[in-house]
């Protein structure tokens, strides 16, 4: 084994060079974790390509190895997404961090995956433009790893996720071979495996380039801060307001303990501590409409109860605001050491029913609750503050997860809206997916991994792996992997 | 589970850290390189897999040092995380070795912390450089290369002299402030002294220089030397103690994050003069401009020193006096929040990455094309000087203070 991992090393320092090429312990411990840090695993070597060619060539290190082999980004997913479940390769794309192209006349921006989203934003802002998927993690996380879990943001209810926003991309094969799926005038014909490939948590190859789409800025903003009593008013005025036919950009609510959380740290930004809830409603377009639709705005959450409703007074309260709330996980931490972020999402009308039991489930279970959620979409992230040193407490936090989800997908909800399943969820699959779904998409990646080496252990149930192993096995038996 | 290995002290502050990776983006040295081991969450995952014994040691012993120590990641951290002081702790459990440890040890220990010895230590230097000895040498000894070409031209004695104890103000008198002078500062850079204060004398303060102030501790406790930091901590407050002060004014930016740390180093004492503590732009901006300043025709580009914008949150006041100034221009820059590479000794430890932290900056700095850069703290004064002049910058370099100096005078000089 040391023999064959010096070997692997040797190669890989081949592909890459030698200061490009990690393999300390401590440097793979670090690299055990992403954001998650439940389900940590070390990988056996971790490497910081630059070029496409230079992934290609770790990738056929990888496969000579017998290895298999986990692309990352900023490792900010929150389901353990960029963690070598099984070992192998990390292949770290921090360093493929230029944009290779940017035309604003056809508004389009061509990147590489390490490109962090806020930067692709900031230098597009010169000319007008931006890059509309904002999670929440933006100034940290990577377009590669958005791609990865198709993630959305606190704009996604009027701009989508990111999904609508890629053009093309460029994909090293899990053989080795580099493929280029669509451009920037779209896909025209064929399958749409651009499509396939954004959201597939990185196990259907490592992208190497991305084509996104980029937004007009819009003419006016406007930004309102509904103050509620409790978090089920807010959600009522969310109701309202979606009812109303209006189309906000962003409508998110934060709950009173992340409101604490949030005016204790760096981001604070005049949150009323003593609400028990309050509603960001964003409205942009063109000025005389913008200026309509929040006077609506502002009678609809009167209407639902609110106390009072803001207007941040000029462009940099209205980013205080948002800091405020995209610093709300972080700030968690000052509750406890560890936080479990949740993401499930339910039709909008049940909101409040599916908060209230949320909260029972978490009292049920003496959990710390705290909620600050993509309100428009529905799209739900009850976190759970807790101590991983507590194996009681950590055993609690899992049951009520699981009790979370099975109330979600009950109530015709999904188990991720955003974050992706990872090996966070991956168990939790079959709550949603039959076996024929299971089996279908499992086709797919066959399709494009039929070796099962990129990536391995995300998304597919453990039951599930001997099936994932050998697609072409049928008869689906359910032996646990090894 | 409390661990009581090393790093014990330092773990209830990793647990501070939900590893959410906001801090990352921030970090120069995770930008330079991209290794989650160079960064920030990576740094404080080291820490606590020491204290809960997964890993030795000794496996935070490189990071610990190739830290710049800059707390950008403070400042980026919504969990609170006091990444400074968990720096400053792990680093004392891991000290830094071979050459380059023991001249540092040397020179903070013996050297820095007592004026006279610095005195004559400056003083020799001046008599080397005006001789050109220290090109001579620098050719002779690579190793002396990076340090010649950081020292600045070193004032004529003249103005190495302390300033007076006390310097009465001029016109309507608002107040009175103590100054701490410094150890580095009065030596390399007394002139800014000296503007600091005619700025605050010219604004109506009383300037009192307490005798028997010096060195804050800072890059001591820096490199890990808590105890000898707390010496020459409780030594200053003695100093200042007895004045009767609106303020303590500081202009170097390290030694005013270090002063508002006292109450860390020395408790409710210590505490009570770090309240007392405001950077001297921080000051200015609070009590307001006696009379508007004259005009200075410049491009200026403000640079952040870490230590005043991430140590101690003041990034607004310098800009706003600085633009209050007519005829004055601030221009922004891209990488004015990030770190210059100087990080007290680093510059002399971590050439490498010193140079390439620092070549972002001056990429980021010519584009913006300033006649000025303009930053309050010693340390990113040489390294922005000696940067500058090695890119073919024709910035000159200043500390805020010593524009706002000049545009008073011009001030004064108007009919
Ligand atoms: C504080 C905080 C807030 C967040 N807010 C949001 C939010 O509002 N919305 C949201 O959607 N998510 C959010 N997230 C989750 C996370 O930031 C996103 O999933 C993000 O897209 C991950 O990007 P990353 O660069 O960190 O990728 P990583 O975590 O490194 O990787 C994520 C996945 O993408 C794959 N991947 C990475 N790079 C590549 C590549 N080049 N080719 C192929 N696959 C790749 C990885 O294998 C992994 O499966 C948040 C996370 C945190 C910590
Ligand atoms: S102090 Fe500076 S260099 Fe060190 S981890 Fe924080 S941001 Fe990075
Ligand atoms: S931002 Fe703070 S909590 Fe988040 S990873 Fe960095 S240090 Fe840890």
């Amino acid at each position: 084994m040391a023999a064959h991992l010096d070997a692997l090393h040797a190669s890989l320092r081949r592909a890459v060079g030698d200061s490009a090429c990690l393999t300390r312990p401590e440097e793979l411990f670090v690299y055990e974790a992403d954001g998650l840090t439940l389900n940590a695993a070390k990988p056996l070597a971790v490497v910081l390509p630059r070029e496409t060619a230079e992934v290609a060539a770790v990738v056929r290190a990888c496969r000579e190895a017998g290895v298999c082999f986990v692309p990352r980004g900023a490792g900010t997913g929150l389901s353990g997404g960029a963690v070598a479940a099984e070992g192998g390769v990390v292949i770290e794309c921090s360093r493929m961090d230029r944009i290779l192209a940017l035309e604003p006349g056809d508004r389009y921006a061509v990147v590489q995956p390490g490109v962090v989203n806020a930067e692709l934003s900031r230098a597009a802002a010169p000319h007008g433009l931006f890059y509309a998927p904002d999670p929440s993690s933006q100034a940290a996380c990577t377009i590669g790893g958005n791609v990865g879990e198709n993630s959305g943001g606190p704009h996604t209810l009027k701009y989508g996720t990111t999904t609508d926003h890629v053009l093309g991309l460029e994909l090293v094969l899990p053989d080795g071979e580099v493929v280029r799926l669509g451009g920037p005038a779209g896909f025209a014909s064929g399958y749409d495996l651009v499509g396939a490939v954004v959201g597939s948590e990185g196990t259907l190859g490592v992208v190497t380039e991305v084509t996104v789409r980029l937004t007009p800025l819009p003419d006016a903003v406007e930004t309102l801060l509904g103050v509620f009593p409790e978090v089920v008013s807010a959600c009522r005025a969310v109701g309202g307001i979606i009812r109303s036919g209006l189309v906000p950009a962003a409508l998110e609510i934060v709950d009173r303990r992340t409101i604490e959380a949030v005016e204790a740290s760096v981001y604070a930004a005049g949150l009323p501590t003593d609400a028990g809830a309050v509603l960001l409603v964003e409205l942009d377009g063109v000025a005389e409409a913008v200026a309509g639709q929040a006077e609506r705005v502002r009678e609809l959450c009167r209407e639902a109860g609110a106390s009072r409703v803001d207007v941040a007074r000029d462009a940099e309260e209205r980013q205080r605001f948002w800091r405020a709330r995209k610093g709300a996980f972080g700030a968690m931490g000052r509750l406890a050491p560890d936080l479990y972020v949740h993401d499930a999402v339910v039709p909008r009308t049940k909101l409040p029913e599916i908060l209230e039991a949320v909260c029972a489930i978490c009292d049920r279970h003496g959990l710390r609750l705290s909620n600050v959620f993509h309100a428009g979409d529905g799209n739900l992230h009850p976190n759970i503050s807790f101590d991983r040193r507590d194996p009681d407490e950590l055993a609690r936090v899992v049951k009520a997860g699981e009790e979370i989800l099975r109330t979600c997908v009950e109530a015709g909800g999904v188990i991720s809206g955003e974050h992706g399943i990872g090996t966070e969820k991956r168990d939790y699959m079959g709550m949603l997916f039959d076996d024929a779904d299971l089996d279908a998409m499992l086709r797919l990646r066959a399709a494009f991994d039929p070796d099962r080496v990129c990536n391995p252990g995300k998304i597919f149930p453990a039951t599930r792996f001997c099936m994932e192993a050998n697609p072409r096995a049928r008869g689906y038996d359910r032996v646990p992997f090894e | 589970m409390t661990p009581d290995g090393p790093l014990a002290d330092v773990y209830a502050g990793t647990l501070d850290c939900v590893h959410c990776g906001l801090c990352l983006s921030s970090c120069p040295t995770y930008r330079e390189t991209g290794r989650e081991t160079s960064s920030p969450r990576g740094r404080i995952y080291l820490m606590r897999g020491v204290a809960e014994g997964r890993i030795p040691l000794g496996a935070v012993e490189e990071e610990a040092w190739l830290c710049l120590g800059c707390r950008a990641c403070e400042t980026a951290c919504p969990s609170g995380v006091r990444f400074g002081s968990l720096l400053e702790k792990t680093r004392a459990s891991v000290p830094r070795r071979g050459w380059a440890g023991h001249l540092e040890a040397f020179a903070l220990r013996r050297v820095v912390p007592h004026r006279r010895r610095l005195r004559l230590l400056v003083g020799a230097l001046a008599a080397v450089q005006r001789l050109g000895l220290d090109a001579l040498g620098a050719r002779l000894l690579p190793r002396l290369r990076e340090s010649q070409r950081l020292l600045p031209p070193i004032p004529p004695r003249a103005q190495r002299a302390p300033l007076p104890p006390r310097i009465p103000a001029e016109g309507a008198r608002r107040g009175c402030v103590a100054l701490l002078e410094g150890c580095v500062m009065p030596e390399l850079f007394g002139p800014v002294n000296a503007a600091t204060a005619r700025v605050l004398t010219r604004n109506g303060f009383d300037v009192v220089v307490p005798e028997g102030q010096g060195c804050c501790g800072a890059l001591q406790a820096h490199a890990g030397d808590a105890s000898l930091a707390a010496g020459l901590a409780e030594r200053n407050l003695r100093a200042f103690a007895a004045a009767r002060v609106d303020a303590v004014v500081v202009n170097s930016a390290g030694c005013g994050a270090a002063l508002r740390e006292y109450g860390d180093w020395l408790g409710a004492p210590g505490a009570e003069l770090a309240g007392r503590v405001r950077d001297v732009c921080e000051f200015l901006d609070e009590v307001g401009l006696a009379a508007p300043p004259g005009r200075l025709e410049a491009r200026v580009c403000y640079d952040d020193p870490c230590h005043l914008l991430h140590g101690q949150g003041v990034g607004e006041a310098p800009r706003r006096l600085l633009a209050a100034i007519p005829g004055l221009e601030l221009v922004p820059h891209d990488d004015a929040a990030a770190c210059c590479g100087a990080a007290g000794t680093y510059n002399l430890t971590q050439p490498e990455m010193s140079r390439a932290v620092l070549a972002r900056k001056l990429a980021s700095l010519a584009a913006a094309a300033p006649d000025v850069i303009a930053s309050g703290n010693p340390g990113c004064l040489m390294q922005l000087r000696a940067g500058a002049l090695g890119a073919g910058l024709r910035a000159r370099v200043a500390h805020p203070v010593e524009l706002l100096d000049e545009a008073g005078v011009a001030g004064r000089e108007r009919p």
